[in-house]
């Protein structure tokens, strides 16, 4: 089944790109779930539709082409992120508030824009779902590289961003520049977001981010091992999905939720025996 | 007390959330190689005096000095550990193992962009061994007991080894014969390493036989000396620092 994705050129596209997002949303959505911040992907993930319907709309109207939608989502999530950091820091005390402002304010936006731009059509529906035929070959390379950035990232900073994870009061107690930190690790989860959204779409990304590890911290005892178990869920539905989904014809972002769910299940079902 | 210059001096502090103080004019020195208790009731501003210390909060009138040189301009942060009180409300299904909590400890003294290193790991197990978790290096934190938990923090804070150790009310969530055996390894701690140790209770009773110091903080400071001669003083003064009557040996649970 494998061997047909590799003899189309924007079937291989998406593959490889769906083996990426594989790794690098459950790397992140590790340290996302410990912190408690699952929902954060959520509100990055409709301030990045909101770019994408602004790009759409700017493309329609304007016949202004030089940025793609996608990129142009890319730009709204990391700004987004930005403002997730300053509204956490904002409200010390109710720190999970800063979610609902972004991620209802990335809706208003996009819908708006959406609206503007004459309502739904195909593009959008890929958008929001994700498409195994997506995938062109520049989107391929442009999340290539966003790929190598995170991992590099969380290698050399992997210390820092585990201790503001566990406990970030003695993380700031010891000298690391906390402020700094937070905001490269929501940067990154806004890059690793905005590649996602390709293969499973605005309105599941959050699911590649969180059920892996909801299953690895089932079983893993230690940190790394369940960031691991992590990366081998979320790839195995990844491949999963994008096989099922192409056969049967159903957007990707449905079947790769619905194979981790699978993969939970079997965890949650292992650990009560 | 010798004539070297204080690990820590605090001079004329005063501290206030809006208009209410909760630290007016507090003032005293710590020597190297102490045993410091910090006691005095909940609310009576050890938690905001400890944060002035570590840099979490500015003074807004008075002096802090660490190792001789003024808070502002302190950089060398590393010489410093703190247990804080929160370190056993960690999230108990995280999914770390004693080893990688310990590490922690190490994260600010390696430094940005480098990798914990052979020596690095030598380091974490000699301080799992140090406060009797060598065992358990392999274990699940959340699988541990409140008192192994709590051993567990103070390894990731002595890994990095700091001069002084701070710990603000260490033994909350611990139960009460294990506090005893808790206090004990304080104590040959800064016996044996010569950790200088500032330790942070509501439980006046305990700690008074184990410290070299003690500091009764209400606001203000009212006693500052040897331990034992705390109970010269009578009930009556005692009544004035709790604000409410009672008894110099109150230790029971």
């Amino acid at each position: 089944m494998i061997e047909t994705f590799l003899e189309f050129e924007f079937l291989r596209n998406t593959l490889y790109t769906g083996l990426l997002v594989g790794l690098i949303a459950p790397l992140l959505g590790t340290f996302i779930v410990v912190r408690r911040l699952s929902l954060i992907a959520d509100g990055l993930s409709h301030v990045t539709l909101s770019g994408i319907a602004f790009g759409l709309f700017l493309e329609k109207k304007i016949a202004l082409i030089a940025i793609s939608p996608y990129y142009m989502g890319i730009g709204f999530s990391i700004i987004g992120a930005i403002i997730i950091e300053y509204l956490r820091s904002v409200y010390q005390s109710f720190q999970e508030i800063a979610i609902p402002i972004i991620l209802s304010v990335g809706v208003g936006l996009s819908v708006i824009f959406i609206s503007l731009a004459d309502g739904f059509n195909t593009d959008l529906y890929a958008y929001l779902f994700g498409s195994v035929a997506a995938v062109g070959r520049g989107d391929f390379y442009f999340i290539f590289m966003i790929s190598i950035f995170i991992v590099l990232a969380v290698i050399f900073f992997y210390k820092e961003l585990f201790a503001i994870s566990f406990d970030d009061e003695y993380a700031k107690v010891s000298g690391i520049h906390a402020k700094a930190i937070h905001l490269l690790f929501i940067i990154l989860t806004a890059l690793a977001i905005s590649a996602s959204i390709r293969i499973v779409g605005v309105l599941l990304v959050s699911a590649l981010m969180t059920l892996p590890v909801a299953a690895s911290i089932r079983i893993a005892k230690s940190f790394k091992k369940a960031i691991f178990l992590s990366i081998v869920f979320g790839e195995l539905a990844v491949l999963a999905g994008l096989v099922s989904g192409y056969y049967f014809e159903i957007p990707p972002g449905g079947t790769i939720v619905v194979s981790l769910a699978l993969i939970l299940g079997i965890t949650l079902f292992r650990k009560s025996r | 007390m010798n004539n070297l210059s204080p690990i820590l001096s605090v001079k004329d502090l005063h501290y206030k959330y809006e208009q209410q103080y909760v630290l007016e004019d507090v003032h005293f020195d710590i020597q190297k190689g102490a045993f410091v208790g910090l006691v005095g009731p909940n609310g009576s501003g050890k938690t905001t005096l400890i944060k002035l210390i570590l840099g979490l909060l500015r003074p807004q009138a008075g002096d802090i000095h660490l190792f001789g040189k003024p808070i502002q301009k302190f950089k060398a942060w590393n010489q410093i550990s703190f247990v804080s009180q929160k370190a056993n409300t960690f999230n108990r299904g995280f999914p770390a193992t004693v080893f990688e909590v310990v590490s922690m400890g190490l994260t600010g003294k390696i430094g940005y962009l480098r990798f914990l290193n052979k020596q690095h790991k030598n380091k974490i197990h000699e301080a799992l061994q140090s406060v009797g978790m060598e065992d358990y290096a392999n274990r699940n934190i959340g699988d541990l007991s409140g008192g192994q938990q709590q051993r567990v923090f103070i390894a990731r804070s002595l890994v990095s080894e700091p001069e002084l150790l701070i710990l603000d009310e260490p033994t909350v969530g611990v139960d009460t014969e294990n506090v005893e055996r808790f206090y004990h390894m304080l104590s040959d701690l800064n016996q044996e390493k010569g950790i200088t140790l500032l330790l942070v209770s509501h439980d006046i009773g305990t700690i008074t036989s184990y410290v070299t110091d003690l500091l009764c903080l209400n606001k203000t400071l009212h006693y500052h000396g040897n331990p034992g001669d705390f109970y010269q003083k009578s009930d009556q003064e005692l009544s004035t620092f709790y604000g409410h009557p009672m008894h110099s040996i109150s230790h029971d649970h």
